[in-house]
C-alpha cells in the first residue's frame, strides 16, 4: 500500500511541479493552432519529461524499498531494526511468587561472501544473570527471521517446576496474546512459549526484492564468469538464435503456404481447416507434444517456434493476398502482364505490408514462446537462467533476466518497424 | 474491319437467393477506330458491367466483342483500361508504373526510356517521375494512369469514371488533357461518367443507358468533343446547344432515377 500511495504522490507532485515550473510541452506545428485538444487524439503527444520521471521513480521506489546505494540513505524506507534489544518478562511461580528478568537479543544481518558463503553467526552479547528465580536471558536472532526463544530454561524454577510467565515489558500476557512493541511483536504460542519477532521494517528482504546494485552486479558477474556454464551471452545468444531459426523456417514455409491459399481453390480448401484449426492452439500447448517428439534439445525447440511462427505467416500472406484490389489485379492483366508477372509485380509486393505486419506478431510470439519453453527444459538460453535462479532463490538473476527479456524483445520489435518503414514505405499512404 | 464491334451483348447474374438480375440485354454498338465514345446512365444501369465485358474481365452470358475483327476473350493489352481511382502500384515510382506494360513485354530501358519519358512530359510528370505513388495529388496519379495506359499503346482505352474522385477544377484539366491525348494519339475511347457535362464534353458519341434490364436508350452524335480540343472548355459549355442536350439528358436521367425509386417503394 504504502509504494503505492508514493507512486501516486510522485505521479501528481511531479506533474504539478513540472507543470509549475517549466509549463506544459511546447506544442509544434498544427497542434499549436488547436483550439480544441482534449479529446483530440491526434494532439496528444507523449510529455517525455514525464517518461523521464517516470523511469527514475521506479529506479528510487526500488532503491528506497530496498535500502540501495543509488538512493540517499535518509531517503531509505526504514528497514530491519539490528543491533542489541532488550525487554523484560516476569515470570510468576507455582506459589504465586514473581520475579522479572531481562531478555536481550542481537539482531543481525547475514552477508554472503564473494564464494557465496554466509557469513557466521555472532556470538550472543554477554549479561549478568541477575537475581531471582528467573535469570537474564540473551539470544541472537537474524534480520527479517523471528525466534521462539527458551527463555525459562535456564530458569532456577522452569516450567516443570510450574512458573509461567506473566507479563511483557509491564504488559499482562497469556498463550495466544500477541503484544506490539517499538522492537518488535512478542507472542505466545498456546503452550506458553515466547516468540520474538524483531521488528523488520518496510524494506524488502533481498530474497523478494534486491536493490538495483545486486542486480546489476549480477549482470556483470554472469556476463563474465556465466551461469551454469554458459555466459550470460550464450544464454541470450540460445534464444535469440532459436527465434531466428524458428521464425525463418516459420516463414519460408508459412508465406508460400499463405499464397497458395489466396490464389488457389484447391489449396484454400486443403490447407484451410488446419491453419485455422492450428492458429488458436497456443505454442504453449504444443510444448509437451514437442518435447515427446522431438526432445528438450535444439530441434524441439526450433519446431516450436516454427510451428509458432507457421501460422501467423500464412495467414498473414493469405490476408496480403485477398487484400490486393481488384482493379490493380485488373490493370496489371489490361496491361499485358502474365500470370507470373502478376504474382511478382502485383501481389507480392501488395501483400509486403501484411506480411511485415505478421512478422512483428509472429516474432513477438516466438520469442515468448522460446522463453517459455526454455522455463520448461534447457541447458541453456535466457528462460533456463531464470528458471534455475529461481530456484535457487537468486532473485537479482531472475530480474535482471526479465530485464533483459523484456530488453531484447523491445529491440526486436524496433528492428522490424525500422526494417518495415525501409522494405515498404507506402504502408498505409494509398 | 477496323473499330470495336459489340454485338447483342447480354448479362444476367444469379443471385444467391435463386433469383437473377438482367443487367444489359441486348446490347449493340459499333466504335470506329479513333472515336470517342461517353457513356452515362443511372446507377446500376450495367455500364460498368458492359466496360468490364469489353475489357475482358467478365464474359457476357450472351453476345460477343469483337476488336479488329477477331473476338474478344479474355483481358489484352491492345484494350487498356483507367480506373477510377488509379489502382496503380504503389511500390513502384511514377516511371516505373508508366513503363509497367512495357516492361512485362520484356522491353529494356533503351527500348521503352524515351516514350515513358515523352509520355511524361505529356501528362506534365516530367519532374516527378521518381516520386513515390503516394506523395502525388489525387489529379496526379490520374495522369500517371492514363501515362500507364498509352505507354503500353492500346488500340481502345476504357476508362471507368477516370475524373469521378478529383475536384472539379482539376476535373475541368484532366477533361482537357483527355481530349488532346485523344486527338494526339487517334486511340479509341470508351468513357462511362456520372457527370452530364462531362459525357457531352469528351463524348463524339454518347449513350445514355436505362436501367433494369440495363440497354441502351438514346444516343447522340455531338460536336463539343472536336471545339473541345485545344480550346477553353468554359466556352463549349456556353453553347446553346450543349444547354440544350444537357438539360434534355439530365430529364431523362432524373425520369429514370425516379422510376427506379419508385419501384423500389412499390417493392418495399
Amino acid at each position: 500500500m504504502t509504494p503505492l500511495l508514493i507512486y501516486v504522490g510522485i505521479f501528481i507532485g511531479a506533474l504539478v511541479i513540472v507543470r509549475l515550473v517549466a509549463g506544459g510541452i511546447a506544442r509544434t506545428g498544427l497542434s499549436s493552432l488547436k483550439t480544441v485538444t482534449f479529446g483530440d487524439e491526434s494532439a496528444v503527444t507523449p510529455d517525455r519529461r514525464a517518461s523521464v520521471i517516470s523511469i527514475l521513480t521506479l529506479f528510487f521506489l526500488w532503491g528506497t524499498f530496498t535500502g540501495s546505494v543509488i538512493v540517499p540513505p535518509f531517503l531509505h524506507m526504514p528497514g530491519p531494526a539490528l543491533g542489541l534489544n532488550s525487554f523484560e518478562h516476569t515470570v510468576q511461580n507455582a506459589a504465586g511468587e514473581t520475579d522479572t528478568a531481562t531478555v536481550t537479543f542481537l539482531v543481525y544481518e547475514t552477508e554472503l561472501d564473494a564464494e557465496g558463503t554466509e557469513s557466521p553467526v555472532p556470538e550472543a552479547p554477554v549479561v549478568e544473570p541477575g537475581e531471582g528465580f528467573a535469570i537474564n536471558d540473551s539470544l541472537v536472532i537474524e534480520a527479517y527471521g523471528s525466534e521462539l526463544a527458551p527463555l525459562q530454561d535456564n530458569d532456577l524454577l522452569t516450567r516443570d517446576d510450574g512458573t509461567t510467565i506473566i507479563a511483557v515489558n509491564g504488559q499482562p500476557i497469556t498463550p495466544g496474546d500477541r503484544l506490539e512493541f517499538e522492537f518488535g511483536t512478542i507472542t505466545m504460542s498456546t503452550r506458553g512459549s515466547i516468540n520474538i519477532v524483531p521488528d523488520q521494517g518496510m524494506q524488502m528482504e533481498p530474497i523478494w526484492l534486491p536493490p538495483p546494485e545486486d542486480v546489476l552486479g549480477r549482470f556483470f558477474e554472469i556476463s563474465s564468469n556465466g551461469f551454469r556454464n554458459f555466459t550470460l551471452w550464450e544464454h541470450l545468444g540460445y534464444s535469440l538464435f532459436r527465434v531466428i531459426v524458428g521464425f525463418t523456417l516459420g516463414a519460408i514455409v508459412g508465406i508460400p503456404l499463405g499464397y497458395a491459399m489466396g490464389l488457389s481453390n484447391w489449396a484454400r480448401g486443403w490447407f484451410d481447416p488446419i491453419v485455422e484449426f492450428m492458429r488458436p492452439v497456443p505454442p504453449l500447448a504444443l510444448i509437451p507434444l514437442v518435447i515427446i517428439w522431438a526432445g528438450i534439445g535444439e530441434p524441439g525447440k526450433i519446431v516450436l517456434l516454427f510451428l509458432a511462427a507457421l501460422w501467423i505467416m500464412a495467414i498473414a500472406a493469405r490476408s496480403g493476398v485477398s487484400g490486393v484490389s481488384l482493379s490493380k489485379v485488373h490493370a496489371a492483366y489490361s496491361l499485358g502482364a502474365s500470370k507470373t508477372q502478376i504474382l511478382l509485380h502485383v501481389i507480392v509486393p501488395n501483400s509486403l505490408p501484411e506480411i511485415f505486419t505478421g512478422a512483428r506478431v509472429a516474432m513477438g510470439v516466438c520469442w515468448g514462446t522460446v522463453v517459455a519453453a526454455e522455463l520448461v527444459a534447457a541447458v541453456q538460453g535466457a528462460g533456463m537462467m531464470i528458471m534455475v535462479a529461481s530456484r535457487f532463490q537468486n532473485t537479482d538473476i531472475v530480474i535482471l533476466g526479465i530485464i533483459l527479456i523484456g530488453m531484447i524483445g523491445f529491440g526486436i520489435d524496433i528492428l522490424m518497424r525500422l526494417a518495415e518503414k525501409a522494405l515498404v514505405p507506402w504502408k498505409g499512404k494509398s | 474491319m477496323t473499330g470495336l464491334a459489340i454485338r447483342h451483348i447480354s448479362m444476367r447474374f444469379d443471385l444467391p437467393n435463386g433469383g437473377s438480375v438482367q443487367a444489359l440485354k441486348d446490347v449493340s454498338l459499333d466504335i470506329k477506330q479513333g472515336e470517342i465514345l461517353s457513356v452515362l446512365g443511372p446507377s446500376g444501369c450495367g455500364k460498368t458491367t458492359l466496360l468490364n465485358i469489353v475489357a475482358g474481365f467478365l464474359a457476357p452470358t450472351e453476345g460477343e466483342i469483337e476488336l479488329n475483327g477477331h473476338r474478344v476473350r479474355g483481358p489484352d493489352a491492345e484494350r487498356g483500361m483507367v480506373f477510377q481511382k488509379g489502382a496503380l502500384f504503389e511500390w513502384m515510382n511514377v516511371r516505373e508504373n508508366v513503363s509497367f506494360g512495357p516492361r512485362m513485354k520484356g522491353q529494356s530501358r533503351s527500348e521503352y526510356g524515351d516514350k515513358v519519358n515523352h509520355l511524361l512530359d505529356v501528362v506534365g510528370l516530367r519532374d516527378f517521375k521518381d516520386k513515390a505513388i503516394y506523395e502525388l495529388s489525387g489529379g496526379m496519379q490520374q495522369r500517371v494512369a492514363l501515362a500507364r495506359c498509352l505507354a503500353n499503346d492500346p488500340d481502345v482505352i476504357l476508362m471507368d469514371e477516370p475524373l469521378g474522385a478529383l475536384d472539379a477544377l482539376t476535373r475541368e484539366k484532366m477533361q482537357s488533357l483527355v481530349l488532346k491525348l485523344w486527338k494526339e494519339t487517334g486511340k479509341t475511347i470508351i468513357l462511362i461518367t456520372h457527370s452530364v457535362e462531362e459525357a457531352l464534353l469528351l463524348g463524339e458519341r454518347l449513350i445514355v443507358m436505362a436501367p433494369r434490364p440495363g440497354r441502351i436508350h438514346r444516343e447522340y452524335t455531338l460536336p463539343f468533343a472536336d471545339m473541345g480540343v485545344d480550346a477553353d472548355l468554359r466556352q463549349v459549355k456556353k453553347e446553346p446547344r450543349f444547354h440544350e442536350v444537357r438539360e434534355e439528358i439530365l430529364g431523362m436521367i432524373w425520369d429514370m432515377e425516379e422510376e427506379i425509386m419508385g419501384r423500389t417503394e412499390a417493392g418495399a
